[in-house]
């Protein structure tokens, strides 16, 4: 059985709604990304230098980073020989087995719940990546799920950031535990934990102020956030979630790399992918750090944030392929 | 990134074989042009606008005439520098000011990058020239948007126009308008509610907020982290509203910001400001020769040369050159000298601006701490003044009492006085080097210095 047929029936088994909000999401990624890999395979029969080039520009352009093009370059360079593909149709499977063993790594995407008492999830960022709109959305998820939830108001420096959680809070049914504006951002994380603990709340959801992760003070703020929260609640934050642009470029890599020393990202959220912007991004971090995407916004609703799940991601990416292929093995069969 | 070593080191290589050669062939500066696409991708400049950007320079490049030129490489560079510099402007644009005031400014932009703290950025900006701005909060959409831009309001005592989120948009950027015009304010921005550049119900929002109000800038707030999308967004922006300029936020950060180069390249709009900080007064005007050498990864050397120009006064320096030189240096200029540095702003953003900076080991690790540059003042200051000139005098119960008077630990005054010993040795062995008969010790000897003693004592 090819590896797209077994993917397909693995994504048959799960409900076709999710199936659906990952492929409206991503119909652009999809028509940006594969259906240029397939204009280019048609258009140029052969294997050449050529080839490799425009090959490379179309994985460059969905900001899978140079690094990693250049990797997978080489690697398929390698294939070929091997395999002595000549005929680029016989490339496609190559590739495309390539970019999904870059994208799987190992499979731990669930959000990481405390066995027993209160989950605390932190989100850390740079500035207007989506952080409280996360939250808000992921409460209104757990709420639905029939869990209690807290909000905390960490983000005590950008102007109105307070108010936006407490607009999120009342939309959600939630309660959110804040301090004034300017305060101590560990103070009011302080308070929360206290809260969460004498309401007995499943999940405390933490926001923070957005900040740069060139400047070394407010790292250093997010890291006094961390240890108070650690020191509150042994075992917590149960997760802490770098929220990602999908429109970001190659600075997508520092971020995760100098928010992962300063607050221990355990996973990353991808945001705004029902752009034109193709989330390559995620190519590039998974190869380069390892970090695992655990959460995806497909769009602007309450109910657009998924939880991130490879098989979906790469359904929906290959969706074209996919079709294509269980064409061609049917048209076999008749034969 | 620091994978990527700098473009300059990369050429210098490719070129190293070229020595004694009088022209640069067609291979050689395909070689070079390799390296050069492959630092603009890594900086996120889009891959076509770098298509274009490298046949350019090609053209320019082969043939040229290095046989007098001591480094082929920097030649290649400064041809790539200034094409950049071209590409993305040549010299900076001003804001447009309307015949009949109020001249009106809209904002427009994605999500998240930055529309309604630059909207408070540039009614600062304009304050300070002595006009006075309306803001008008058409983000009915985001939660507390409208209440973001109030808060920044005050901040600035600018007036902020607000119909609440049950008005369209377009109604309030009616009324807005109209307020102003009747209130006399000369400059009017129109915050608006972020959205993808493929939502088409909104874009036509935009439009018809465009239609009504009639505005002389069209600002597109570009986040300066974008990637290759870059191109799309703005071309979508510019398809629909006609785009007069473009802000590029974010840029205190450490991307290199190709983003800026792409939109340029499809709009052909201006890059009017760059906002570079949390603070609301650090929106400053866009230069691109300074984002040529960033997006290139050599650091923004002019920018330091011009703050440094601006708040060091010339005559100390060149004392403290003298000093440096005849090594006669005591803790009186160190403490002089902290306080020059100082105020050129915080340290870890002017070393950011030097180039090679977050490369060099060591260095990438170095925190740059002010509280502890102000212990430093404060274990100087603690000293007599016989002491500051004479450090040899510092023995271990002196050192007891600058320990006490500064608050600090002997371990710190230590540490302090052992770190000036050798900038003191340091400075030795430069004026040596840099004596009358020009450096001995060339290159090779400053590296091994920079690479041993070179610590800061703070």
């Amino acid at each position: 059985m090819s590896f797209f047929k077994k993917l397909k029936e693995s994504i048959a088994t799960k409900t076709e709604a999710v199936t659906n909000i990952f492929k409206d999401g991503l119909s652009k990624t999809r028509t940006a990304f594969v259906e240029k890999v397939e204009e280019l395979i048609t258009r140029r029969k052969k294997i050449d230098e050529q080839f490799y080039e425009e090959l490379e520009e179309i994985l460059i352009g969905a900001d899978v980073g140079v690094n990693t093009v250049m990797q997978l370059i080489d690697e398929l360079r390698v294939e070929v020989k091997k395999r002595k593909i000549e005929d680029a149709a016989d490339l496609q499977p190559v590739l495309s087995e390539k970019l999904i063993e870059l994208m799987k790594g190992d499979d731990h995407a669930g959000l990481r719940m405390a066995p027993s008492g209160i989950t605390v999830i932190l989100f850390v960022g740079v500035n207007g990546v989506g952080k409280t709109t996360t939250i808000g959305k992921l409460a209104h998820k757990f709420k639905s799920e029939g869990k209690s939830v807290l909000l905390a108001a960490g983000d005590t420096f950008r102007a109105g950031a307070i108010e936006q959680l407490e607009v999120w809070g009342q939309r959600v049914g939630v309660d959110v535990i804040k301090q004034q504006s300017g305060s101590d951002p560990a103070a009011v994380m302080f308070d929360a934990v206290q809260a969460a603990k004498q309401r007995g709340v499943d999940v405390l959801l933490c926001d923070t102020a957005g900040r740069l992760q060139n400047k070394t003070n407010l790292m250093e703020e997010l890291n006094k956030i961390f240890r108070v929260i650690q020191r509150e609640l042994p075992d917590a934050p149960h997760e802490v979630l770098l929220v990602l642009d999908a429109t970001t470029g190659q600075n997508a890599l520092s971020q995760a790399k100098l928010f992962g020393e300063k607050s221990g990202v355990t996973g990353l959220v991808l945001t705004k992918l029902d752009g034109t912007a193709k989330g390559g991004i995620v190519i590039a971090i998974r190869n380069e750090l390892s970090l695992p995407v655990k959460l995806v916004g497909l769009g602007e609703k309450m109910g657009d944030l998924q939880p991130f799940d490879s098989e979906q991601f790469i359904h929906a990416l290959f969706a074209g392929l996919i079709q294509r292929e269980a064409a061609d093995e049917s048209g076999i069969k008749a034969e | 990134m620091a994978a990527f070593e700098s473009l300059s080191n990369r050429l210098q290589n490719v070129f190293s074989k070229l020595r004694g050669k009088g022209k640069v062939s067609e291979e050689d500066v395909n070689e070079a042009m390799r390296e050069v696409r492959l630092a603009l991708l890594e900086a996120d400049v889009n891959f076509k606008v770098v298509k274009d950007f490298i046949a350019k320079v090609k053209e320019r490049a082969i043939g040229l005439d290095v046989s007098k030129s001591f480094t082929p490489g920097m030649v290649v560079i400064d041809i790539v520098n200034k094409e950049l510099t071209e590409l993305m402007g040549g010299t900076q644009s001003k804001l447009v000011k309307a015949n009949k005031p109020p001249t009106v400014i809209m904002m427009a932009g994605l999500q998240g990058a930055g529309k309604t703290t630059t909207t408070g950025k540039l009614a600062k900006l304009l304050q300070k020239g002595n006009h006075k701005p309306l803001l008008i909060a058409c983000d009915i959409y985001r939660p507390a948007a409208i209440k973001q831009l109030q808060v920044l309001g005050e901040q600035i005592k600018a007036p902020v126009f607000s119909m609440g989120d049950q008005t369209s948009p377009v109604e309030i950027a009616r009324a807005g308008l109209q307020h102003a015009k009747e209130n006399g304010n000369d400059y009017v921005i129109i915050d608006t509610a972020g959205r993808l550049h493929i939502d088409e119900e909104l874009m036509e929002e935009l439009k018809q907020i465009h239609q009504t109000t009639k505005p002389d800038e069209v600002l597109l707030v570009v986040d300066s982290m974008t990637g290759q999308d870059a191109v799309n967004v703005a071309q979508s922006f510019h398809e629909q509203l006609e785009l007069t300029g473009v802000v590029l936020t974010k840029l205190d950060g450490d991307t290199r910001g190709g983003a800026a180069l792409s939109v340029k390249a499809v709009t052909g709009c201006p890059i009017k400001f760059a906002a570079m900080g949390e603070k609301i007064d650090s929106l400053e005007p866009f230069h691109p020769e300074r984002m040529a050498s960033r997006i290139l990864g050599m650091g923004d050397m002019l920018s330091l040369i011009e703050k440094a120009q601006s708040n060091i006064d010339a005559e100390k320096a060149a004392e403290m050159e003298r000093k440096m030189r005849t090594a006669e240096f005591t803790f009186d200029d160190f403490l002089e000298q902290m306080e020059q540095v100082k105020k050129l702003g915080p340290l870890d953003q002017i070393m950011d601006m030097l180039p090679g900076m977050n490369k060099m080991k060591g260095l990438k690790d170095m925190k740059v701490d002010e509280k502890q540059i102000g212990r430093v003042e404060a274990i100087v200051r603690s000293m007599t003044k016989e002491e500051k000139i004479k450090p040899e005098l510092l023995n271990h119960s002196r050192r007891k009492r600058v320990a006490a008077g500064s608050g600090t630990t002997i371990v710190e005054v230590n540490r302090l006085i052992k770190q000036f010993d050798d900038m003191k040795k340091m400075m030795k062995q430069f004026s040596s080097m840099m004596g009358p008969k020009g450096p001995k010790g060339g290159k090779k000897g400053l590296k091994g210095l920079l690479g041993k003693n070179m610590k800061f004592p703070f």
